[in-house]
């Protein structure tokens, strides 16, 4: 029996296999669909202290090799998560990580907090990244100050292992993960969805009602494998990885360049049981490559000196 | 509960003007499903990446169910292809159906091109059920090829009045024509009645205005493109009052498809 479970900064997860912010719904949309056994963690759609409307529609478009999303974090607000979503998805059996944002670093620790307090919540997962909010999100992660600042605010209003999702379009992932290290982030996760636009040339008009929104799918994998890889050669933190896992290979390669659990998104939408599959999948791996434990495969990656 | 069924095709026939028809073996979804609910289709041919399509049942019975669609696009095209003893994976049921008209009501139902597949289902189901009220389908279209499946509705004694906007078949024009001559026998009998409708925007507007304006209920299904299908993703968005008084974001595939007349609020 190869032992699955894994530590990520503090989270016991019984599989390396997690859903990713945005496409599991609140965590029991799947019921019926889905193995909740098979999970080592659900991670909630995002909340932020007041709800939250969203952006207008369209708010997404498929295309090849994935799809632009502009939801723009439509949610009810984190204390009618806590009082209402939450008490149901517990009884699903699954960790969940609560996704957090806000307008301001404040906002962001006020939320937090709330989070935190909950029964139920396992971690709790700060988004600094979503290219879909003007007002917030994105803004936090786009320079390691800020970032540093809107960490410092956050860390102290939570006890529970507290991770930080980062955006893929940054020059250098260094100083952003020293950032998340000297502040107390518990982990680091990656990646956001990248900045992306579609255009119906017929109407001559942007596609989505956002204008803009964020690529997703199969097309980012190799981009979030790169990500992986630089982020675990400049940091110990451990990494939850998520990009274009659509199968087993996706989450090994993530794996290998140095994450120490994956989740699924975009790909859920397809097919709701490929999480279940990535997890069945990287048990063989193990057996077949001789590890005893799925965390032994978390930066194995055997490379040549470069000539 | 929904499920994630792998079905296998029974029959697959194109039925003119770009529209198929497509009976699944569904034992588990066919036991469950009720009129208006959807499925999510994995269309075969598609690319891993690619995201399912909604289609609505058109009947379900005997362990089977129904689809009536049309080729618009990549996904639907390539499912115009499959063939039996194909199979594919098919999610559902999934969103909130039609309830049943209140005893004594008459049924009027307001279809445009596909938009007779959810209606169908209701019909027969009522049909099933003794539902002793009359049932009429208002069918509009661009021509006679977008009517469809009125064979069917006139087999289960649903009484057919048709319109098509190039006058080739029924009234010339909408189906707000043939629509309003009957709300208008309606008024003046006294008859109570409520509306379904399922087919394009202007079309479900125009019923809903008229379902408010006359007080009578109105049931819409409304068509928004998916990609969970399952409220997870929030893609789907329809406009709604709330019970405050401001408009919220509704999700299509699990408060709808199929809305009060009263909830929407239009662009
Ligand atoms: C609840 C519901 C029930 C439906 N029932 C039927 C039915 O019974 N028969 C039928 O022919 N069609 C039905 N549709 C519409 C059907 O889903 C679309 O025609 C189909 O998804 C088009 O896919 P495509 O790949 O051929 O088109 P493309 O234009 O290539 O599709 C690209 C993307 O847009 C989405 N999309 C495009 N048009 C629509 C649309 N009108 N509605 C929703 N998504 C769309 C697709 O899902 C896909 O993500 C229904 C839609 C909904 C929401
Ligand atoms: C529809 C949709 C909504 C998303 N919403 C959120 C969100 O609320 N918070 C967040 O941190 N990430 C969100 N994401 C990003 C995903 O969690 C994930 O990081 C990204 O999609 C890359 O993984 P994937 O390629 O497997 O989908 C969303 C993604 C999608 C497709
Ligand atoms: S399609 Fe995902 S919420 Fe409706």
């Amino acid at each position: 029996m190869v032992d699955m479970s894994v530590d990520l900064g503090g989270l016991a997860m019984r599989t390396p296999v997690a859903t990713a912010s945005g496409t599991f719904g609140y965590g029991r949309e799947y019921e019926g669909l889905v193995d909740y056994s098979a999970l080592g963690a659900v991670t909630a759609k995002g909340v932020r202290m007041s709800p939250w409307p969203g952006n207008p529609a369209p708010r997404h478009v498929e295309v090849p090799g994935g799809m632009i999303n502009a939801i723009g974090l439509q949610g009810p607000g984190a204390e009618h998560f806590v009082k209402w979503t939450l008490p149901r998805v517990r009884a699903l059996g699954v960790p969940v990580i609560a996704n957090v944002w806000g307008g301001s670093a404040e906002e962001y620790a006020q939320a937090a907090a709330i989070l935190d307090a909950a029964e139920g919540v396992a971690a709790i997962e700060m988004n600094v990244s979503c290219p879909n909010v003007k007002e917030g999100g994105h803004t936090f992660g786009s320079s390691p100050q800020t970032l540093a600042a809107t960490v410092r605010a956050v860390r102290p209003a939570v006890r529970k292992p507290l991770i930080v999702k980062l955006a893929p379009n940054v020059p250098d992932f260094a100083p952003y993960l020293k950032a998340l290290e000297d502040e107390g982030a518990d982990a680091v996760s990656m990646i956001n969805t990248m900045p992306a636009m579609a255009i119906d040339i017929e109407k001559r008009r942007p596609v989505l009602g956002n204008r803009t929104g964020g690529l997703s799918g199969r097309c980012i994998h190799p981009v979030a494998v790169k990500a992986v890889y630089d982020a675990h050669r400049a940091s110990r933190l451990p990494i939850l990885a998520m990009g274009g896992v659509y199968g087993p290979e996706d989450a090994i390669e993530l794996m290998l360049a140095g994450a120490t659990a994956v989740a699924v998104g975009t790909a859920t939408f397809t097919d709701p049981r490929t999480a279940e599959r990535v997890a069945a999948g990287i048990a063989a791996y193990c057996g077949r490559h001789g590890f005893a434990a799925a965390r032994e495969i978390t930066g194995a990656l055997q490379e040549q000196d470069p000539c | 509960m929904k499920c994630d069924e792998l079905c296998t095709v029974a029959s697959a026939t194109a039925i003119g003007g770009g529209y198929s028809m497509l009976l699944l073996d569904a034992p588990a979804i066919s036991k469950e499903v009720a009129p208006g609910q959807f499925v999510h289709v994995r269309v075969p041919a598609l690319a891993e990446s690619d995201l399912r399509r909604p289609f609505s049942v058109f009947d379900a019975r005997g362990g089977r169910i129904e689809i009536l669609f049309k080729s618009v696009g990549r996904g639907s095209e390539l499912l115009a292809k499959v063939r039996p003893g194909d199979r594919m994976r098919v999610a559902g049921p999934l969103g909130r159906g039609f309830p049943d008209p209140a005893p004594g009501a008459d049924a009027l139902l307001v279809a445009g091109g596909y938009g007779v597949a959810p209606l169908h289902f209701l019909s027969a189901r009522l049909k099933e059920k003794g539902f002793a009220g009359r049932i009429v389908l208002f069918a509009g279209g661009r021509t006679a090829a977008d009517l469809l499946q009125l064979d069917r509705f006139a087999a289960l004694g649903v009484e057919c009045r048709t319109a098509t906007d190039d006058g080739s078949a029924g009234a010339k024009g909408l189906v707000t024509v043939p629509l309003d001559a009957a709300l208008e026998e309606c008024r003046r009998s006294g008859r109570p009645f409520e509306l379904f409708a399922c087919g394009p925007g202007g079309m479900l507007k125009a019923v809903a205005d008229r379902a408010m304006a006359l007080g009578a209920p109105g049931w819409i299904s409304m068509d928004r493109h998916m990609a969970c299908g399952v409220g997870a993703c929030f893609a789907c968005t329809v406009k709604t009052r709330d019970p405050k008084g401001g408009v919220a974001n509704a999700r299509c595939c699990v408060n709808g498809p199929v809305f009060k007349a009263a909830e929407l609020v239009w662009d």
